[in-house]
């Protein structure tokens, strides 16, 4: 039965692929080529789809692969797999916490898993970053350094940065009038 | 408002302003879960996501599981968990069943480098935030420089960075623990 065989593929990749959405790849190009479910443009395509669309990448993937495959019953269950192993370890993970949060060698850990978080988060940043704001193949190509930098893009960057820290107001807000702006200035 | 309607309907506002990994939701969820919402401290972001990185699945699934089972058991953490995804399951089935080329729309690929641009801003905007937290003194920045350059700069898992990070947290808690006690014979 299709759902079944469905939930257990993303049951695997949910339980295999670690450090989020993007480490789901590999199980999805190796889950093509046994299953023969969707095709390789299918996927290339999901990519797309999945980076220009709000909600979390892996669970996008997850949702598109399931809806191709079998529907809308399929993109729900293909979820409900790939979420399941996640679930499951959060909750054993936050019960072990919970009862030693107090340990002084946990605290000393999460003191120095924290750093390593902001490092972490920073490095993601980055890598948007290197998209958005700079032109990598135009510099390359053309080896003059000013076509390096996307100016229209670095100005809207700078302008959401101070504005945000200045004023607060809820992120939804920047994200929808930088879309706005995108749009107007073809970005 | 109800806590479970509450934990799912903010968890969905979380999940529909994500674009990109599960890092692009850190500048909503401190806005909606930190700062409005009172439900965790930035320092408990912080833990999430570092064990986020070395469990498998989504971040975005391991963050809101945490959170809801936090609040409110297993209804809590299905609350929170269902509420992520939901806009993704109903905007990838849309999108998939109704716009072919979604991804090549001209007007979509300009909203969404303005999207982008705006995206590694709050990001940044973020990790200062957070970082105020979980970076307090001298050494746990120095923790927080080695990952970010190892990351960067190196193709080794992030799983590996995390876990040295708490090793060297663990280390350096202690050592400075014994050499506060030492002192505290000396006088």
């Amino acid at each position: 039965m299709i759902y079944l065989q469905l939930f257990w593929e993303f049951f695997k990749t949910g339980l295999f692929s670690v450090g989020g959405g993007l480490a789901t790849l590999p199980f999805l190009y190796e889950m093509q080529a046994r299953t023969g479910w969707f095709t390789v443009a299918d996927l290339s395509n999901m990519i797309a789809v999945s980076e220009s669309t709000p909600g979390p990448m892996g669970i996008n993937m997850a949702t598109f692969t399931g809806f191709t495959v079998a529907g809308i019953p399929g993109g729900i269950v293909a979820v409900a797999g790939e979420i399941c192993p996640a679930f499951l370890i959060i909750i054993a993970i936050y019960r072990l916490l919970d009862r030693f949060k107090t340990n002084r060698y946990v605290q000393y850990a999460l003191y120095g898993l924290r750093a390593a978080s902001a490092a972490l988060i920073l490095v993601a940043g980055l890598r948007v970053a290197e998209a958005a704001l700079l032109n990598v193949p135009a510099w390359t190509a053309s080896g003059a350094f000013t076509d390096l930098f996307r100016p229209l893009a670095i100005a809207l960057a700078v302008t959401v940065f101070l504005l945000y820290r200045r004023l607060g107001k809820h992120p939804l807000w920047y994200i929808l009038a930088s879309g706005l702006i995108g749009v107007l200035l073809k970005l | 408002m109800k806590l479970i309607p509450d934990l799912f309907l903010t968890f969905a506002k979380v999940g529909v302003t994500t674009f990109g990994g599960g890092y692009a939701m850190l500048p909503v969820l401190q806005r909606e879960v930190v700062e409005s919402k009172g439900w965790a401290t930035e320092e408990e972001l912080a833990d999430i996501y570092a064990i986020g990185q070395c469990t498998p699945g989504v971040i975005a699934v391991n963050v809101s599981t945490y959170i809801g089972y936090k609040k409110a058991h297993v209804p809590g953490a299905v609350a929170a968990t269902f509420g992520v995804v939901f806009p993704s399951l109903v905007i990838i089935i849309l999108i998939t069943a109704l716009i072919r080329n979604f991804s090549e729309i001209e007007w979509v690929r300009h909203a969404l480098a303005g999207i982008r641009a705006c995206v590694c801003a709050l990001v940044f905007s973020s990790v200062i935030k957070l970082a105020r937290k979980a970076i307090p003194d001298l050494a746990a920045f120095l923790v927080f420089a080695a990952v970010l350059i190892l990351s960067l700069f190196t193709d080794v898992s992030n799983v590996v960075w995390v876990v040295a990070a708490g090793a060297a947290g663990v280390m350096i808690r202690t050592l400075s623990s014994l050499r506060k006690k030492k002192g505290g014979d000396g006088t």
